[in-house]
């Protein structure tokens, strides 16, 4: 990390102002207010780290970005017009003003708006991370249980070995290697789907494959490890002596239980595949963020990559939220609002 | 770690192979660039983005360049450029990772927040944010992918240092004085480096990955010079032309990559941070069916006719674990005959280990998924569930359809020893009863909901209605136990099975279940079957008593004749139970000795090695044999004279055994 200052997560919720002592008291108040702090604490951090990026590149980003070769009173125009002659206090208000106003900036090399660019280009990314992720959970979850009924009390020693060593293989492949491998086989060789852009649903199909494949074996690792342990426990053996269906018993009482940590890691995967679009998107020439993101760091327009980066963070700490408050809901005892 | 470990990490297969791959890279790294290193270079005219031809076996690039030289030469670069990566991030990740602990409590507790708040980015995305700030190439994406893994591995660093560092050799350091540098290199991290190794390991698969992957973007290596990434990037744009240029880089990646994780993970297995499967000894698919010494067993010689009311008559039940047995299987319960009549209260007793809960379990079906459940004879509330010759119940049950399900289900009850843990936590308690009623009686949601509270209330669960939404967590013991016995009661039960219901209860509590349990027996008619291994609280609601020792029914007979006990156990049993009359002033009795470990017990009476009147004799096996007008006991030397004439005064004396005012604490 940089050396900028952090605030301690927890602290606006510590000073819950006094007037609403009455449901302070209440643990699910309680747990959504820190909870919300510490969401906010993140992206104040968030939103100081994107605006000090353009501060800490070494040397004059304006230079950078216009080539030695841009005469000096052109530099020194586009410097004054980006603010940065100012005061850092100052520059950093203006940020922040512009950014609660909704201005991102604008591109130092088009001259488009970010958000403009944002707006045009999140919808791709968030379609493809959203899919995969659906896929992922659609996959994943009946596989795994599939696997700890096939292979529960140390049965199919075959199937156990070969599901565990295949999915460790294929989830250590990264995305960008699955998609080339999958363009390879689909694309190229059977010709069966297209390899870039995004038209139609079957453009879907390849991008969707090589960012799902390896999540949805590792959450199917995950699925299987956690309900075989349910499967031990007491209240299992309750639900067979009360002769239910054994898919009842594994859909109504064994799974339920295994769902605190599939959702843990369903939400580390959904914000890791968020991110796995950029590699993705650059495979099947995406039109999404992650291609414009690349183009802007090449192309040093740092506006653009400061809003993106935003952009992203942001994806990933309102998921982290979510998650969190999905397993306050999914946990009866309540021990994450206690926590 | 020491050599061993290492060694033993080689060994496992998995590590072997991924160390193997390791040293030809290595190999590899070394000598590609000075044997190839220009033939990697040479451009060739002639051959611009060729596919695959006898000159260039994997094909040229865009200036004519072999993609086979090109890959094997990249390895020196890639292999480099991750292991820089990985140093960078170990270093930064330890440096964050033992600021806390050599840091004041504040400044400390804002490393941790920040590397907190940095965790939850992934690493993909910090190194973009780095990629800018130290621009793009191979030096700044070094930094950048160093940088961007530093956050998890110092949260790896600060886990296993808060760890160590609450020891006592990490106090005595800081009594006696030992400054704060030292305290980390000499007595912190030498504590923690087996985990970090491994890690690390780990990490520069990943950075290698991650380098790639920054190389394919065009962030990473910057022509003229070239990693796989670079080379999987260019490739990739001719993927029609030529596959194998984007291919082979890829390969070599992945390669690379899982040899690096692998090795972490055989490393990380030796080691031991990760625990190891558990291996079952090695044993014949099911246990022999009759086994050598069955003949002798205490088993009835021949099957007769179970009498015309009984709602349970199991005949030489047997229970078999894969284990240290004789051959290859141990029996906990070996050879178990019981009836239970239309209506009767039966009691099992004996201590921990003797087979009971496990009898218990196999009557319902519902022993452990290893257990291979045997029997001469299974009749469960009107359901044979094994006849003739021994059918294996356990492994594959004969008949598992809805009829059979239903019919057990709505007949058969069961009470289990721990309520704390016997409810699904996640769903609230009325449904898991209502669910009886609608599997086995098609009834709709409001019907079996509306049944459930009524049987709540049958068991006195105060307000029921508010109950029966509420979560198993919002229960007090007492009241869980109730509310599985009320689940007992959704349908017309026979038999209840209660399975040790009262040991994980107070005292107090204790009572209210039996009493409820002694309620429900006479206003359903169900019989009960009660498992404990305390003989007094048997005694208070059981006619009829079953001492089980060691896998086998030693005793049987009827709870008014508990002061005539045959079985030298069971007076053991009966003695260690303290009354009001019991000296305060002594220690509490006790069994003397242990019982036998299933695997290996000892020929003939198991009792033999714990019994005061043990002769030779006793080294054959006893039979159960009629020793009085409904008791039978399996001893050679039965004990006929009344126990109160040794100053004894057992418990369950009175007519039916049934003392509801007189309960004492016992324990057996």
């Amino acid at each position: 990390m940089t050396s900028t200052p952090v605030t301690p997560p927890a602290a606006p919720a510590a000073s819950a102002p006094s007037a609403v002592a009455g449901w302070v008291g209440n643990p699910w108040a309680r747990f959504l207010l820190r909870r919300a702090g510490r969401l906010l604490a993140s992206l104040a951090v968030l939103v100081t780290l994107a605006f000090l990026m353009i501060h800490l590149i070494p040397g004059d980003p304006v230079r950078a970005a216009l080539g030695v070769t841009a005469p000096p009173d052109l530099v020194e125009a586009r410097r004054e017009a980006l603010g940065l002659n100012d005061p850092l206090a100052v520059q950093f208000v203006d940020y922040l003003r512009a950014l609660f106003s909704g201005d991102l900036g604008v591109s130092m090399t088009s001259g488009v708006s970010v958000s403009e660019t944002i707006g045009q280009r999140l919808p791709a990314t968030a379609g493809l991370a959203v899919v995969a992720f659906v896929v992922v959970m659609l996959a994943a979850i009946p596989l795994g249980l599939a696997m700890a009924v096939l292979t529960r009390g140390g049965r199919r020693r075959g199937v156990e070995l070969g599901f565990t060593s295949t999915s460790a293989v294929v989830a250590a492949i990264p995305e960008f290697l699955l998609a080339v491998g999958l363009v390879f086989v689909f694309g190229v060789t059977l010709g069966w789907f297209p390899v870039a852009g995004r038209e139609g649903a079957a453009s879907y199909v390849l991008p969707v494959l090589a960012l799902a494949l390896g999540p949805a074996l590792l959450m199917a690792r995950i699925v299987r490890v956690e309900a075989l342990a349910v499967m031990d426990e007491d209240f299992v053996r309750t639900a067979r002596a009360k002769r239910l269906p054994p898919l009842r018993v594994y859909l109504r009482h064994v799974f339920p239980n295994a769902l605190t940590s599939t959702l843990t890691i369903g939400g580390l995967l959904l914000s890791g595949m968020i991110v796995g679009t950029v590699l993705v998107e650059n495979v099947f020439a995406w039109p999404g963020m992650g291609m414009t993101i690349v183009s802007s760091i090449l192309a040093k327009d740092y506006p653009v990559v400061q809003g993106i980066v935003l952009v992203y963070g942001a994806a990933v700490l309102l998921v982290n939220l979510v998650v969190d408050v999905l397993l306050a809901i999914a946990d009866p005892r309540s021990t994450i609002r206690e926590g | 770690m020491g050599r061993a470990q290492w060694r033993a990490a080689l060994r496992n297969p998995v590590g072997a192979v991924a160390a193997g791959l390791l040293v030809l890279l290595a190999i590899l790294a070394i000598v590609a660039p000075i044997l190839w290193g220009d033939a990697a270079e040479a451009t060739d005219p002639a051959a611009l983005s060729q596919g695959s031809t006898s000159d260039h076996p994997l094909g040229t690039d865009a200036l004519g360049r072999d993609i086979m030289f090109r890959v094997l030469v990249a390895t020196r670069y890639s292999l480099g450029l991750a292991l820089l990566a990985t140093a960078i991030c170990v270093v930064a990740g330890v440096i964050l990772g033992v600021l806390p602990a050599v840091l004041g409590r504040r400044s400390g507790r804002l490393v941790v927040a920040a590397v907190n708040l940095a965790v939850a980015f992934p690493a993909l995305l910090l190194a973009l944010f780095f990629a800018v700030i130290f621009g793009v190439g191979a030096r700044g994406a070094v930094l950048a992918i160093g940088l961007a893994g530093a956050p998890s591995f110092a949260r790896l660093v600060q886990t296993n240092v808060a760890a160590v560092s609450g020891r006592d050799f990490v106090a005595a350091a800081r009594v006696a004085g030992v400054g704060r540098f030292r305290l980390i290199v000499r007595h912190l991290l030498p504590n923690v480096g087996e985990p970090l190794v491994v890690n690390a390991t780990v990490l520069a698969g990943g950075a290698l990955l991650a380098f790639a992957g920054l190389s394919f973007l065009g962030l990473g290596v910057q022509p003229p010079a070239y990693d796989w990434g670079r080379l999987l990037g260019e490739g990739l744009d001719r993927i029609y032309i030529n596959p194998s240029a984007a291919l082979a880089p890829g390969v070599a990646v992945v390669i690379a990559g899982l040899a690096f994780t692998l090795l972490g993970e055989a490393i990380a297995q030796v080691v031991g941070i990760r625990t190891t499967r558990r291996i079952l000894p090695r044993r014949s698919a099911t246990p022999p069916a009759d086994p050598a010494d069955g003949a002798s067993t205490a088993t009835a010689p021949a099957p007769t006719e179970p009498a015309p009311d009984a709602v349970l008559a199991v005949e030489g039940l047997r229970v078999g674990f894969p284990g240290a047995g004789p051959d290859g299987w141990t029996y906990p319960v070996d050879g178990v005959d019981l009836t239970v009549r239309r209506g009767e209260t039966v009691g099992i007793v004996g201590e921990s280990g003797s087979g009971k809960s496990l009898t218990a379990l196999s009557l319902a079906r519902l022993a452990p998924e290893r257990a291979v459940v045997t029997a001469d004879r299974l009749d469960v509330v009107g359901l044979s569930l094994a006849g003739g010759d021994g059918d294996a119940l356990g492994d594959e049950p004969p008949r598992d359809d809805p009829a059979v399900r239903k019919h057990l289900g709505t007949r058969l009850a069961m009470v289990f020893q721990d309520p704390m843990t016997s409810f699904n936590p996640s769903m609230r308690v009325g449904w898991q009863l209502a669910e009886v009623a609608r599997v086995h009686e098609g009834q709709g949601r409001r019907a079996a909901l509306a049944r459930a509270i009524d049987r709540l209330r049958t068991v006195r669960v105060p307000a029921p209605q508010r109950r029966a939404h509420q979560y198993p967590h919002e229960y007090s013991g007492g009241m869980r136990q109730r509310a599985m016995v009320a689940m007992g009661l959704m349908s017309e039960p026979e038999l209840i099975i209660a399975d040790e219901p009262t040991t994980a209860l107070d005292v107090t509590v204790q009572r209210q279940v039996l009493r409820l349990l002694r309620e429900v027996q006479r206003e359903t008619g169900a019989a009960v079957v009660l498992i404990s291994h305390d003989i007094a609280v048997v005694a208070q609601l059981c006619q009829r008593i079953v001492v089980m020792y060691a896998g086998r029914v030693v005793e049987e007979l009827p709870a008014d004749r508990l002061d005539r006990a045959a079985h030298p156990y069971t007076r053991a049993l009966l003695g260690s139970v303290p009354d009001l009359t019991t000296d305060r002033e002594l220690p509490l009795a006790t069994v003397p000795g242990r019982p036998p470990d299933p695997a290996s017990r000892p020929a003939g009476c198991a009792f033999a090695p714990r019994c005061s009147f043990a002769d030779d004799v006793c080294r054959a096996d006893p039979r159960l044999a009629t020793v009085a007008p409904d008791q039978r006991a399996a001893c050679w030397h039965p004990r006929l004279d009344d126990q109160k004439q040794h100053g004894q005064e057992p418990h369950g004396q009175e007519p039916h055994g049934r003392q509801p005012h007189e309960e004492g604490v016992s324990r057996a």
